[in-house]
């Protein structure tokens, strides 16, 4: 059974698209067949973090509008056979972008796939509410800063009430990944240290990516971190966070902190 | 690992720079959502052949790979032989 999973945090550059990257690659690394969606209608940049930019033929859009079948569109990866691309369209208008034409593509990507990922863009308009539209399961990237984590918390909020599990009455599995974390700086008390988020936004932590040079390189280079540096310490949390998400379940759901008990979130 | 590859790890900086030049190239000739060449000789490319005849979209496939100097569009058509047998010279 296919399970689709977004990957969103409400505030740009705290590591969407690298995350995708890291886990579609991991997750394609261990067998599973996975095709992973970039939504950011106008600004992608997955086809780029994948090394796959001058390989784009058709795009998401042309999907929508059956220009190009899902098949044509489909980049496959180099590395990994099992990992497949769909790029957002760099020019074309947003409109295309519908409910319903998303729709179609998650049920066409759903036979074929074990793992569907979509890679939200930032803020909370219309590709970011599609990416997130048809989730089972979703990864909320943050940062331990504080617009991060309070744009985190609205997007927490939007999961459990704009999507169509939330909409039938069933819930979106929530899980946080906190990216670029320093622990030196969060012993000296200069950045939140993940106890604090995960009592703020209590929802359970996947994994907690340390701030890395190794990001970059790989970025610089065109591979996901879990392909181009396997052995990192970032990649390695990758690798943890995929096997979390093959359901090896986790540790327990925090015990919910005083915040958290005062302040329950409400539906956005 | 080799000296050279450990030399590699330190310079990633000029490949991101190489792969950008490229696909900025690419994309600045795309202005108000108009197409670039290899995007319209693609789409031609695939309008001449539905006139001809009517060849299911799975069958065919495209690839792309924009260079520097060199793009290649490269069209793969599966012809059923069905569609051939029964084709006549034009006029």
């Amino acid at each position: 059974m296919a399970k689709v999973l977004v990957v969103t945090s409400g505030k740009g550059g705290v590591g969407k698209t690298t995350s995708t990257a890291a886990l579609g690659a991991a997750l394609a690394q261990s067998g599973q067949k996975v095709a992973m969606i970039d939504f950011d209608v106008g600004l992608r940049n997955l086809d780029l973090i994948m090394g796959a930019e001058r390989r784009v033929v058709f795009d998401l859009i042309n999907v929508i509008k059956g220009d190009a079948k899902l098949e044509q569109a489909l980049i496959r990866d180099k590395r990994v056979e099992t990992l497949h691309l769909l790029p957002a369209s760099q020019t074309r208008d947003k409109d295309n972008l519908t409910d319903e034409g998303v729709g179609r593509v998650i049920e066409g990507l759903r036979e074929k796939f074990d793992w569907i990922i979509c890679d939200s863009p930032a803020g909370i308009e219309r590709g970011a509410t599609l990416a997130m539209r048809h989730a089972d399961v979703a990864v909320v990237v943050t940062n331990p800063e504080v617009s991060s984590i309070r744009d985190s918390d609205r997007i927490i909020g939007l999961l459990d009430s704009k999507t169509l599990k939330a909409e039938n009455g069933e819930q979106v599995e929530k899980h946080l990944l906190l990216t670029r974390y320093d622990p030196a700086r969060a012993q000296r008390g200069e950045i939140l240290k993940v106890e604090d988020v995960l009592d703020i936004l209590s929802i359970p932590l996947l994994a907690i990516i340390p701030e890395s040079t190794e990001v970059l390189r790989s970025s610089n280079l065109g591979a996901p971190v879990t392909l181009g540096s396997p052995n990192s310490a970032p990649a390695r949390a990758y690798l943890e966070a995929v096997r979390k998400l093959q359901g090896q379940t986790v540790e327990v759901q925090k015990q919910r902190g005083l915040f958290s008990k005062l302040f329950a979130r409400r539906a956005a | 690992m080799s000296l050279f590859s450990f030399f590699n790890r330190r310079t990633s900086a000029p490949v991101a720079r190489e792969r950008l030049q490229v696909l900025l190239a690419h994309e600045r000739t795309i202005v108000g959502g108009e197409s670039d060449l290899v995007a319209i000789l693609r789409e031609e490319i695939l309008a001449v052949i539905a006139k001809h005849m009517a060849v299911p979209q799975d069958s065919v496939q495209i690839k792309m790979d924009r260079g520097a100097s060199v793009s290649t569009l490269e069209v793969d058509i599966e012809i059923p032989t069905s569609i051939t047998a029964g084709m006549r010279p034009a006029a």
